[in-house]
């Protein structure tokens, strides 16, 4: 193999590795505006303050790595109930913009109130992971590593949405929410619910991001914008779009990296969802009705 | 069984029911029938508990629905098939059955639920893993039925069954009513379907503009001229 077939084999394999953690990330935003109908734009900001839950357990408190992972996935779900139940829920029925105003607004409280808690330095676990060498291939354990937990994380949020009551009501209350009453089900339970999934994804993907990121209060303009772009090329709420279109951004991320610089795969990924945009307003999955 | 006393619901500040008092007796088949508009959907949403009523009173055998979360109506032994069968389009057949036994005391009896389900439709067991939506429009009547019968429930509300189904599927659910009485059930039908209720239950009420106009037995109704003249076109 030339040494550029190397380096396109890493790249499409790094785009895959990163697919994963994408497709984590997309996966709980989804699930609450497919459930609840309300977009979390704070959604990235639940991931940064579960990052510092990581460092200071970890780093600061000498946690076993994965009881901070537990601890912080438990944190962050409970921090996801608790937006649903200060923020989200008084605000059900009214208006859209009203959910996005408020969930924008939590957004900027939590990067303001990072800033003061923790500061403005770049944080992280001091870990060094090794890179594992498959032949000519370099890649990097943490990568893998997020990919493999990512990915279980998601055959267990699908198990549990396919093989339980709970779960199927999740399901259905997208399809059709006015009628969950006839089923006796109690929908701001489901809700609660929900929230939690969706905040425990954010824990989930906090303890995946902060092996290969530093954390600092502004982390989430990171991964929020391209996990929303995610969710709307895929089609909100439609979980299989979404997942599809992680591993599309992904790949022209790390594709686009490899043949120019890194900040032209971002380049690429955003005009081609502008594109798509156009060609397919409701998403690469779109149901024709 | 069931017994409104001058039930009063609507829409915001648009009333759809005045003083509206009904009585089901346990093993009846009562329907309701009247104009487009008249309140008949609204009524099955109140029994429900998919809207509230503002003034009066619902009770199921003794339980004044009022007093419990819209949610635990279905406990109580009430299942609502409701306008448009409302599936879960994306579903398959199963898990629409399967939501319809959410209930906790549903759950610990689903299979016997499910095959009495499957014995009265075979078809549904045929599709069982098929996607609701893309079923015909009387497999989907069938699978909404079905779905309200996985609860268990006493007293069956059906609101408009044979709404956009092909006559000869009509004539068949119509036959399907006498085998769910059999099945010990009582039933609130609404129906368009003038004619063919009338034909199959054993009282009716005529609601017109939100109020209840007349009530009587399905066959003095079949005589009466003014219900011929307005709703049998003779």
């Amino acid at each position: 193999m030339g040494i550029f077939d190397i380096y396109l084999l890493e790249a499409v394999i790094n785009g895959v590795l990163l697919g994963g953690v994408l497709a984590l990330l997309s996966l709980g935003l989804n699930l609450i505006f497919g459930v609840i109908d309300v977009a979390w734009l704070c959604y990235a900001e639940l991931i940064m303050l579960g990052m510092y839950g990581m460092y200071f357990l970890y780093s600061v408190y000498h946690a076993p790595m994965l009881v901070a992972a537990v601890i912080c996935i438990a944190g962050v779900a409970a921090l996801g109930v608790l937006l649903h139940a200060l923020v989200i829920a008084p605000l059900l029925g009214t208006p859209p913009i009203n959910q996005l105003l408020a969930t924008g607004g939590v957004l900027f409280f939590l990067q303001s109130a990072a800033t003061v808690l923790f500061g403005v330095e770049f944080k992280n676990l001091g870990l060094r992971l090794p890179v594992l060498k498959v032949s000519a291939l370099f890649i990097s354990y943490s990568r893998l590593l997020a990919f493999v937990v990512a990915l279980a994380g998601m055959v267990l949020v699908y198990l549990f949405l396919t093989r339980t009551y709970t779960g199927t009501a999740i399901r259905a209350i997208a399809q059709d929410r006015h009628i969950m009453t006839l089923m006796g089900v109690d929908s701001r339970r489901i809700y609660f619910v929900t929230s939690a999934i969706g905040g425990g994804l954010a824990g989930l993907a906090a303890c995946l991001l902060v092996l290969q990121y530093d954390v600092h209060p502004f982390i989430g303009l990171s991964f929020g914008p391209i996990t929303f772009l995610i969710c709307v090329l895929g089609g909100l709420g439609n979980f299989v779009g979404g997942f599809i279109a992680a591993f599309v951004f992904a790949e022209l991320i790390s594709l686009g990296g490899l043949y120019l610089d890194l900040e032209w795969g971002y380049v690429f990924a955003f005009a081609f969802f502008i594109v798509m945009m156009f060609v397919r307003p409701a998403g690469l999955m779109s149901r024709r009705s | 069984m069931l017994e409104l006393r001058a039930v009063r619901a609507g829409y915001g500040s648009f009333q759809a029911l005045f003083d509206v008092s009904l009585e089901v007796r346990r093993a009846e088949a009562v329907g309701v029938i009247g104009p487009n508009g008249a309140g008949k959907t609204t009524l099955m949403r109140v029994i429900s508990g998919l809207i509230r009523p503002t003034a009066g009173s619902i009770t199921m055998e003794g339980t004044d629905l009022g007093t419990i979360a819209p949610h635990r109506i279905v406990e109580v032994g009430i299942a609502h098939v409701p306008e448009n069968r409302r599936l879960f389009p994306r579903m398959s057949v199963e898990d629409n059955l399967r939501m319809g036994g959410f209930t906790r005391a549903a759950r610990a009896k689903f299979r016997q639920r499910l095959d009495f389900v499957y014995e009265l439709f075979p078809r549904l067991r045929e599709r069982r893993f098929q996607l609701a939506g893309t079923m015909s429009g009387g497999e989907q009547q069938m699978c909404a039925i079905g779905r309200a019968l996985m609860s268990d429930p006493r007293l069956l509300l059906l609101d408009e069954p044979s709404a956009g189904l092909a006559p000869v599927i009509v004539q068949q659910l119509f036959e399907l009513l006498g085998r769910i009485r059999a099945a010990g059930l009582t039933v609130l039908i609404v129906e368009q379907n003038v004619q063919q209720v009338l034909h199959v239950v054993d009282r009716a009420y005529v609601l017109e503009a939100g109020s209840i106009r007349a009530a009587g037995a399905a066959a003095d109704l079949l005589r009466s001229d003014s219900i011929r003249a307005a709703y049998l076109g003779v």
